[in-house]
């Protein structure tokens, strides 16, 4: 009962995180939700992998978030902002009335997963879907390299919630943990990108 | 020793050193050498297979490597496969120091094929999806220049890449269901929806290649035209990979029309952008959204011709990408823009250039006596006796690119003032398009010269080719 319990607060919590990821615009906050995402990732995981294979992915989670950061930190911030973001709706009401209506979208879905995926509970494929719905919105909304990468991030944390039901073998946790550290030196790679004069690169 | 570590761990570990040469054309000679030796050693040197060195002695070649609880099998019968990658990516690598990109394309490129090369040895095979999105970061030090702001054609290729791979993880673990309960038609349908989309975006299947015009407008030329010839020729490799496993998927009767439709649906989107297009690099990217096509078609025959048409596009193909990306990467590091406006009368100044980047173009739509003719030609042909109107759809955007390659042809003529003529561009990039020029011509003339590679590469997918 208790377990159910926290796996419910691990699935609110992932809401409330994404949905302030898709508010914040201070860098700092976005990846200090980011790394707390990933304590709820975790708990969503072990209910299907031991505890030390879902660790995998909240090590994982923090040090992508912190490379992010580290990248982040050493950038002017006239440079680390793409100018021409503005194509879409940047408001906040805007923004949490589509979170709105993704969370109704979740809502409807989520029951008719566990059908398709046997023994995985209501609570990770709620969670899940939020991940991955809110990264596509992210993903949707934003063509700067840190937040996209960030979104790219969610939504492959929600995807591995749910793959982790299915599959548990040791070769697909290392080879999607090289793929979220390698996602997060992309970002930071992006983010350097252009910021400086680097010499000639052929 | 075992054939993985040959193919795909050599080339991991000799990658990184590749950095360490100073001078470009030494890190693209090596980098060709490297590729060219490991091509021929996989038309040689059997696997598997002992093979006598003295009387007491004999050496046999592994096929298998075991990594983390899983297998990676190179078998005797993905040689061929291994030459043509290999081979083609020799092409490459001697290409790039003419390219002005070597230092970048090299080692980062070397270190891609070789995960690729991974992806489809990976057993379980569905695991490749994950090798290839780790290839596909690595490529994006390739497309972005550390020098310059990444552009929305790089983001959007990053996100499209990254959505294939749930997609295809979710779809191959669905697949091993309907396999063990083919009765179960939501299942299937449910797979075969996931696995869709997984190439869809993988492939940049209509309408997600909106990455593929703005890549070319942002980045090297030669770097997105490597890329564009590697991801999907892999990525259609990993679909085989699908279709030869499960049964249920060859026999599914839709298969063919979606594939053709698809196909269709990319040449005549692709062919009718590129007629309107006022820039050499994205003119090149909807050509290849119309190449993606014609494969596309060619696999939807694979019922009634096996994979002939599909293989027989390989060379021709790659060839044309390669000659066309060149010459553009010759203009933008000696002109800069790729502007029609900007370009007017190029063939007066840069003959040999412009001579690669319009035999290329016309390869590319299927003009006979060219590489690319033989195989639409087949393909056509195939799709015709199928259903007319396909045939009819693929003419109009043969015709759109065509009118795509007549206006570029028109621009270069096309001088504001008398212009001298001039064979303008190193001694290197001249002779490497004069050689890229006359392949097209030589494989347009005698196709059959294809024939050793194309008669074994089939067999690597022995549960399609009967």
């Amino acid at each position: 009962m208790n377990f159910l319990v926290i796996s419910w607060g691990a699935t609110i919590l992932l809401f409330a995180f994404t949905l302030s990821l898709l508010l914040t615009r201070d860098w700092r906050w976005i990846l200090a939700l980011l790394a707390a995402q990933y304590i709820a990732v975790f708990w969503l995981t072990q209910i299907h992998w031991t505890v030390s294979m879902a660790a995998v992915k909240l090590v994982t989670g923090w040090m992508s978030a912190t490379v992010l950061g580290i990248t982040r930190s050493t950038l002017d911030p006239k440079l680390a902002s793409a100018p021409d973001d503005n194509s879409w709706p940047q408001g906040r009401f805007f923004r949490i009335l589509t979170a709105m209506l993704i969370f109704l979208l979740v809502a409807s879905a989520a029951p008719s997963i566990p059908k398709l995926l046997p023994g995985i509970g209501l609570p990770e494929v709620t969670g899940s879907l939020t991940l991955m719905t809110m990264g596509l919105l992210m993903l949707g909304l934003t063509t700067q390299p840190l937040r996209v990468v960030i979104g790219l991030l969610t939504l492959l944390a929600g995807f591995e919630i749910l793959y982790a039901a299915v599959e548990n073998a040791t070769l697909v946790a290392a080879l999607l943990a090289v793929i979220n550290l390698g996602l997060a030196l992309v970002g930071s790679y992006l983010l350097l990108a252009g910021t400086e004069d680097t010499g000639g690169s052929r | 020793m075992s054939a993985p570590l040959i193919w795909i761990g050599i080339p991991l570990i000799l990658s990184p050193f590749l950095w360490i040469p100073r001078r470009a054309n030494i890190i693209a000679f090596l980098g060709g050498i490297i590729a060219l030796f490991l091509a021929v050693l996989a038309w040689f040197f059997p696997i598997d297979t002992p093979i006598r060195i003295s009387a007491t002695l004999s050496f046999k070649l592994a096929d298998s490597l075991e990594i983390l609880g899983r297998q990676i099998i190179i078998s005797p019968a993905d040689q061929p496969l291994l030459t043509l990658i290999y081979g083609l990516a020799a092409l490459w690598f001697f290409g790039a120091s003419a390219a002005g990109i070597a230092r970048r394309l090299v080692p980062i490129g070397m270190s891609i094929i070789a995960l690729l090369v991974a992806s489809l040895s990976v057993q379980p095979f569905l695991y490749a999806a994950l090798i290839i999105q780790t290839a596909i970061l690595i490529a994006i030090p390739l497309l972005s220049p550390p020098e310059k702001k990444p552009g929305r054609g790089i983001i959007r290729f990053l996100i499209y890449q990254t959505l294939a791979m749930p997609f295809l993880l979710f779809s191959g673990w669905l697949m091993a269901g309907v396999e063990s309960n083919p009765g179960d038609l939501e299942l299937l349908t449910q797979a075969a929806t996931l696995l869709a989309l997984g190439f869809a975006f993988l492939l940049a299947i209509f309408p997600l290649y909106t990455w593929i015009p703005l890549l070319m407008e942002e980045a090297s030329p030669y770097a997105v035209g490597f890329i564009l010839w590697l991801l999907p020729s892999i990525a259609f490799f990993f679909a085989l990979g699908f279709l030869d496993r499960y049964a249920w998927l060859r026999d599914f009767d839709q298969l063919p029309a979606v594939l053709r439709s698809a196909g269709v649906l990319m040449i005549v989107t692709g062919g009718i952008w590129a007629a309107f297009q006022r820039h050499l690099g994205r003119m090149m990217g909807y050509a290849t959204v119309v190449n993606i096509g014609f494969s596309l078609l060619a696999l939807s025959l694979f019922q009634d011709y096996q994979l002939s048409a599909f293989f027989l596009f390989m060379v021709p193909q790659s060839l044309a990408i390669l000659v066309w990306s060149l010459s553009l990467s010759v203009l933008t590091l000696r002109e800069g823009s790729l502007l029609f406006r900007a370009r007017q009368g190029d063939m007066y100044r840069y003959p040999i250039i412009i001579m690669g980047l319009i035999f290329a173009h016309f390869s590319t739509l299927g003009l006979p006596l060219l590489a690319g003719f033989p195989p639409i030609l087949a393909t056509w042909g195939g799709v015709a006796e199928k259903t007319l109107v396909a045939a009819l759809w693929v003419a109009v955007g043969v015709a759109s690119l065509l009118t795509g390659a007549i206006r570029t042809l028109a621009v270069m003529v096309m001088s504001p003032k008398e212009e001298e003529w001039a064979i303008n561009g190193s001694l290197l990039q001249n002779i490497l398009i004069g050689v890229g020029i006359f392949f097209i011509l030589l494989l347009g003339l005698f196709p059959q010269f294809m024939s050793p590679l194309l008669t074994k590469l089939p067999f690597v997918f022995s549960h399609l080719t009967g």
